[in-house]
């Protein structure tokens, strides 16, 4: 197998490539400790403390030792041959390992690897010898997916396990390359400690960091900052644990910017602290999104639609999700509702899930009750029809209690529209 | 569910399609319910891999080392790791509607795209439900479109409309006859002329095998038309030119697709039965169905003879009397059967 004349700018090359798991920067940490090494062992990940790990990494050291002419591996470049054969496993010696990688670098050079013999593939070794060779294939130096690391990092086995979708962070290079660098034990357990005093539980942890994985790189001191920042404005613990769990990103915002946020939601909506506070504990996406969309809707409902101050401030308290809602459904939804169902104003402010529902459902349903001669909006004449049990009600207790017909009935009445 | 899930999704299946909904959309959504019902299925079992680990071998005093095999539990094919079993189906859309139609679509999922072309061969009849509204001209023929001309209607009546209809289905009969290349000498096509089973098996414009009138209550009137090789939008011309035959005006106000080949309104799902069960079932329904109209097509022409006409010469033997049956004659005679509520 002809090694380093192609395989060294090969593996170069993946460097380059940014959009792969890339194995330079794990060697910074896990330097390769030579330059003829096979490139499948200078893409280790972070080693585990399982029992056959360091054998495995032994191994590959000493099965390259076999065709290259010298062979450093920790110990043995100790004790200065191949003939090693204890290998007990253990946590010192993943230690030993991590202390000797600065001092390799600057020890290893070239010219030392070649004093050694070479060593031919068919010169006869002892039994203990055979077996301790181990060819396991070796891990990709490069990669577009975790799967080929994961049964080799501690850090990542523990992550599935708690219920984080690896599959969703691979589509982002820089998040799975800072995942395999991470050490568990050291910066991810004091993160994770953290979230669990804030309140999340430990099924709610796994979606949480598969959408916020970046917290990993925030400073525990930042993240606690932002929690007595949002407590001093009277936010419950219960409260601030809704809102990271329903908003992942919010402790990735600086003080300054949620403060910014709170008040612009405070001036633009202007209700009372109160409310801005329970609107942002039901919607606390309304933080982290843009604002932009958030204007533009204030706008449009004012002007284009023609709600008075008070009557968006109600509807906004009933469903803040109007405030993000999409501008060209929310005005052909209005524009169904208004001009060709006849409903006036002061009835849609009273009941504005109905800009929260499927246009497709509300014209099927109102279609229905004209075609049976039971659409009646008015509150003041009989037989008279809610907007919300128009559109918040399943089809067949619609069919049953409001309709009076089957839902074979309005199948059929569907297929004719 | 996943793997027998998708064994069972290989066929064609007709939707309802409401107005207002791109077809791409609906395509769309569609595959997005099938890949997540397939993708419901139990987690699987965790799997393990076969390791060779060196450790004492048992029963000796000294450290003697051995190689033993052991199953270690591995995560790589943990759906957590590996991500959803299916993220993309190839389904295909038959004969499209455009956003203001709607009604029967066919749809076709995995081997069953195979079939589209096939049954596209089969030159079947389509039956639409058109409502017009006369006294008005628009620029794209509907309602919403840029008013052009009002007139007034009281001078028309059934009679005159039924009339104008009778003189487009005879126009469009003659054409019926010139594009299918049939020698009207022979015996043959004189008796499938007879029974009403010419038509077109190639490339021709949009040909009318049928039309009547269903309802007319002066504005609105209702037709119901059988067609081949048609757009909606020509369909929507129709209409105004009608109108225009009836020294009126006349818009479309509702194009409805009630029977695409051999699917109908019976067949066709609705946007509360989209998921994996239903369109499973509804493949299996019409499977036997689309098979025998598929081999009945397929079956070589006996002997009669063929000019070149003006669609060029033909392809691959002209489909002969035994062929279309079901759908074609249905399609004309059975109109009755197929008017629905409106």
């Amino acid at each position: 197998m002809a090694l380093s004349a192609q395989q060294i700018p090969r593996w170069f090359s993946s460097i380059k490539l940014r959009s792969f798991i890339n194995a330079a920067q794990l060697t910074k940490r896990f330097p390769r400790p030579g330059k003829t090494l096979l490139k499948g062992f200078s893409a280790w990940p972070q080693l585990s403390s399982d029992n056959y790990f360091p054998q495995c990494g032994y191994k590959t050291y000493r099965t390259s030792s076999l065709w290259t002419s010298s062979q450093p591996t920790n110990s043995s470049r100790q004790e200065g041959n191949f003939a090693q054969s204890t290998l007990l496993p253990s946590g010192n010696e993943q230690s030993e390992k991590m202390q000797k990688i600065p001092s390799f670098d600057a020890e290893l050079s070239l010219e030392e690897l070649d004093d050694l013999p070479p060593l031919s593939p068919l010169q006869p070794i002892s039994e203990e010898e055979a077996i301790q060779i181990i060819a396991d294939p070796p891990l990709p130096p490069a990669s577009f997916t975790l799967r080929d690391y994961v049964d080799h990092s501690e850090t990542l086995q523990k992550l599935v396990l708690l219920g984080v979708d690896l599959s969703k962070i691979e589509k982002h290079p820089d998040a799975a390359n800072l995942l395999l660098r991470l050490d568990f034990e050291k910066d991810i357990k004091q993160i994770l400690l953290f979230l669990k005093d804030l309140g999340l539980e430990d099924n709610q942890l796994g979606p949480f960091l598969t959408k916020n994985y970046a917290i990993f790189s925030e400073d525990l001191e930042n993240l606690k900052i932002r929690v007595a920042y949002l407590q001093s404005k009277n936010f419950s613990k219960a409260d601030i644990a809704q809102m990271v769990r329903n908003a992942p990103f919010l402790l990735s915002f600086s003080v300054e910017r949620l403060d910014n946020r709170l008040g612009f939601f405070q001036k633009e909506l202007e209700l009372s602290v109160k409310k801005t506070r329970d609107l942002v504990v039901r919607l606390p996406r309304l933080l982290t999104g843009s604002l932009e969309p958030v204007k533009e809707n204030m706008k449009v409902y004012r002007l284009e639609l023609g709600f008075k101050r008070n009557e968006i401030q109600h509807m906004i308290t009933r469903i803040p999700k109007m405030l993000t809602a999409n501008r060209r459904k929310l005005t052909e939804t209005f524009d169904y509702v208004h001009n060709v169902m006849s409903i006036p104003h002061h009835i849609i402010v009273k009941f504005p899930q109905i800009f929260n529902t499927k246009l497709l459902k509300v014209k099927e349903r109102h279609l229905f009750l004209v075609y049976l001669g039971r659409a009646q909006y008015d509150p003041a004449k009989p037989n008279y029809i809610s907007l919300d049990k128009l559109v918040s009600i399943p089809d067949a207790i619609f069919c049953k209690e409001i309709a009076n017909a089957s839902l074979q009935d309005f199948e059929k009445f569907l297929k004719t529209l | 569910m996943g793997s027998p899930g998708l064994a069972r999704l290989h066929g064609l299946f007709a939707v309802y399609k409401p107005p207002g909904l791109k077809w791409l959309h609906l395509r769309d959504t569609i595959e997005m319910q099938l890949l997540k019902g397939l993708n419901a299925c139990k987690p699987p079992t965790p799997k393990q891999r076969v390791r060779f680990l060196l450790g004492p071998m048992e029963g000796s005093e000294e450290k003697e080392l051995t190689l033993t095999a052991t199953s270690v539990p591995t995560l790589t094919n943990h759906p957590l790791v590996r991500g959803p079993a299916f993220t993309s189906l190839k389904i295909g859309v038959g004969h499209r509607l455009d956003v203001q139609a709607s009604g029967v679509l066919v749809l076709a999922v995995g081997h069953g795209c195979r079939l589209l072309t096939d049954l596209y061969d089969t030159h079947l009849t389509k039956a639409y439900t058109v409502r017009g509204l006369l006294g008005k001209a628009t620029d794209n023929f509907q309602e919403d479109g840029r008013l052009v001309e009002k007139t007034t209607y009281d001078h028309v009546t059934r009679e005159k409309l039924e009339r104008i209809l009778s003189v487009i289905q005879g126009s469009h009969q003659k054409a019926l006859v010139m594009y299918s290349n049939l020698d009207l000498q022979s015996q043959e096509a004189y008796e499938m002329a007879v029974r009403g089973l010419i038509r077109p098996m190639s490339k021709s414009p949009m040909l009318i095998s049928g039309v009547r009138c269903l309802r007319f209550e002066p504005p609105e009137f209702l037709l119901e038309v059988q067609c081949v090789h048609e757009t909606q939008q020509q369909l929507r011309k129709l209409v105004h030119e009608i109108g225009l035959e009836l020294k009126t005006t006349a818009v479309c106000s509702r194009v409805r697709r009630t029977r695409d080949g051999l699917f109908t309104l019976d067949d066709a799902l609705l946007r509360t039965q989209w998921d994996l069960q239903n369109i499973q079932e509804a493949i299996q329904a019409a499977a036997p169905r689309v098979v025998a109209e598929l081999e009945k097509n397929l079956r070589p022409h006996s002997g009669t003879q063929q000019l070149p006409g003006p669609a060029g010469p033909q392809g691959s033997g002209h489909p002969d009397s035994a062929l279309g049956l079901g759908c074609w004659r249905a399609g004309r005679a059975a109109g009755g059967a197929v008017g629905g509520l409106r």
